[in-house]
């Protein structure tokens, strides 16, 4: 299968790999997928309680390349957004900036559930400190 | 020096020997003739060097050139053996046996007899890959007329007991079909031993030319009858019929005789390669699962799991060494190798496998390379692996719920 350029250059040169402290309140961590279908991604935000802008975006992914250049291109995109523009984002906006082929459009469905993951947990995170 | 991308993909197909290009080059040009021309030297010359190709073949398999049917490959051997003794001894049993980890060429033509009312049984495999023969002996019934299990698999190069098979099928009166394409040529094979009563070749596995195969069918104790799948001018002894592919076969006959005469010490090279690509491999990274016995093993093959590192990825961080990723006839799809599921290793292994080909024309030098920049590619795609990294913090992966999609 041949890969588009920008998936080549962010599997060689992924952005943004690591891992942020998972008990931080200010961090949000969605975990996707499943190791017998091909690909699981973690998706961590840091986002800053002062501003809501999310300042610090890390993945990991097992998966194909253009899993794994899903995943970095939403660390890319999240970094500066507030939350409420990261929800905004959508899988179709990954398809078309890495012009993946039909039979790989999972992978971008998969970031999206990702980003929709890890602000699920900061924001369940941000409920429960509050109530306490 | 190295020429890339590396060759490690053998048991897709093979480079064809420059003595077999050697060999078929005339049969393109003066000498054209239709081996079933009968008038005209022409004809005489052609069908000369058909009969000589298929003594070379006979002679690698221990058996006799009149036992041997040209085909246009494996594929159509499989399909030709198994519907063709289906359908002539159907009045005598409509049921048949082999396992689900044969070729899909055997495997869907069984499929497609049990559309026609015929009765499959699909044996399961153990961890090593390898068929159980108490199981074997349990599932033949009065009704079952022939078992179909192959010599080599083609994703994990293990080889089953064929010899055990043949006594098995013997003793109870059945028929004895496997595909050889992987084992012909690579070890040894000899249709007596093993009491095989067909088996099916191809040229390209063993440095010949691709579009030509041949199918042994037994003629003595017993006598193998086959309704032919082609019908027309009565070729190969009314089997199957159609004009034969005289330079294909001559380059098979070429290289069945350079396998045959170099096996021996080829064999004992390419294992020796294979195991230092085993050795090297392990040296340098940890978490690694050999998928299949790897003590009956074809020499050149290894398939091994990298785990929690994705096989696609892998394949693509490699990008300057063929090799494949399940098999290169389902690589297409996003599906685990089914060969691979079989063994119950789990789907993230399967996921997770490449299997190395190697054969006569790969070098020391080639392994080590690969080796080096494999160990720098899986060690990276680990780094980038959330699974790699909740197994080293003591998550066991088996207990995470996941949320499958």
């Amino acid at each position: 299968m041949a890969y588009s350029d920008k998936v080549v250059d962010h599997f060689n040169n992924p952005r943004n790999v690591g891992s942020l402290p998972k008990q931080d309140p200010t961090v949000g961590t969605g975990l996707v997928g499943a190791p017998e279908c091909g690909d699981v991604m973690k998706l961590q935000v840091r986002v800053n309680p002062d501003t809501g802008v999310i300042d610090e975006a890390k993945f990991k992914t097992f998966g194909c390349g253009s899993a794994i250049a899903s995943s970095s291109l939403a660390t890319e995109w999240l970094k500066g957004k507030t939350v409420d523009q990261a929800l905004a984002i959508k899988n179709t906006d990954i398809v078309a900036e890495l012009a993946l082929p039909p039979v790989k459009i999972h992978c971008s469905v998969l970031a999206e559930d990702a980003i929709k993951a890890a602000i699920a947990d900061y924001k369940q995170k941000q409920e429960a400190g509050q109530a306490s | 020096m190295l020429k890339f991308p590396i060759y490690f993909d053998n048991h897709a197909t093979s480079p064809m020997d420059p003595r077999v290009l050697e060999a078929m080059l005339p049969y393109f040009t003066e000498r054209f003739g239709n081996a079933a021309s009968r008038n005209h030297k022409y004809g005489w010359e052609a069908e000369e060097a058909v009969e000589i190709a298929r003594k070379q073949i006979a002679d690698l398999i221990g058996a006799s050139p009149k036992e041997i049917v040209f085909t246009s490959g494996a594929t159509e051997s499989d399909n030709l053996a198994i519907k063709g003794a289906a359908y002539m001894y159907r009045e005598k049993g409509d049921h048949l046996i082999t396992a689900v980890t044969e070729h899909k060429a055997v495997i869907d033509t069984c499929k497609r007899l049990e559309k026609e009312g015929f009765k499959v049984t699909y044996l399961p495999v153990r961890k090593d890959g390898l068929i159980d023969l108490d199981q074997l002996r349990g599932a033949i019934t009065g009704k079952t007329t022939l078992v179909s299990i192959m010599a080599a698999n083609n994703e994990i190069g293990v080889l089953q007991p064929i010899g055990e098979i043949g006594a098995i099928a013997k003793e109870k009166g059945i028929l004895f079909h496997t595909d050889a394409v992987q084992a012909v040529g690579k070890v040894p094979f000899d249709v007596n031993a093993s009491n095989v009563h067909m088996a099916s070749l191809t040229a390209h596995k063993i440095y010949g030319p691709k579009g030509v195969g041949a199918l042994y069918v037994r003629r003595r104790n017993p006598r193998v009858l086959l309704t032919p799948g082609i019908d027309g001018g009565g070729h190969e002894r009314g089997m199957r019929s159609g004009t034969l592919n005289v330079p294909g076969i001559v380059g098979f006959g070429k290289a069945a005789e350079i396998c045959r005469l170099e096996m021996a010490s080829e064999g004992a090279r390419i294992g020796a390669m294979r195991d230092r690509l085993n050795r090297k491999l392990h040296e340098g990274l940890d978490e690694l699962y050999i998928n299949g016995s790897t003590e009956h093993r074809l020499p050149g093959n290894l398939n091994i799991s990298f785990a929690y590192v994705e096989g696609e990825s892998l394949l693509m961080g490699i990008n300057d060494v063929a090799v494949s990723s399940g098999s290169a006839c389902t690589s297409a799809s996003l599906e685990p190798s089914y060969v691979l599921k079989a063994l119950g290793a789990g789907d993230e292994l399967a996921h997770s496998s490449i299997r190395f080909g190697l054969g006569r024309f790969n070098t020391d030098e080639e392994v080590d390379y690969v080796v080096a920049k494999l160990v720098s590619v899986v060690s990276k795609l680990r780094e980038m692996s959330p699974l790699y990294e909740m197994v080293k913090d003591g998550v066991d992966l088996t207990k995470v719920e996941w949320s499958a999609h």
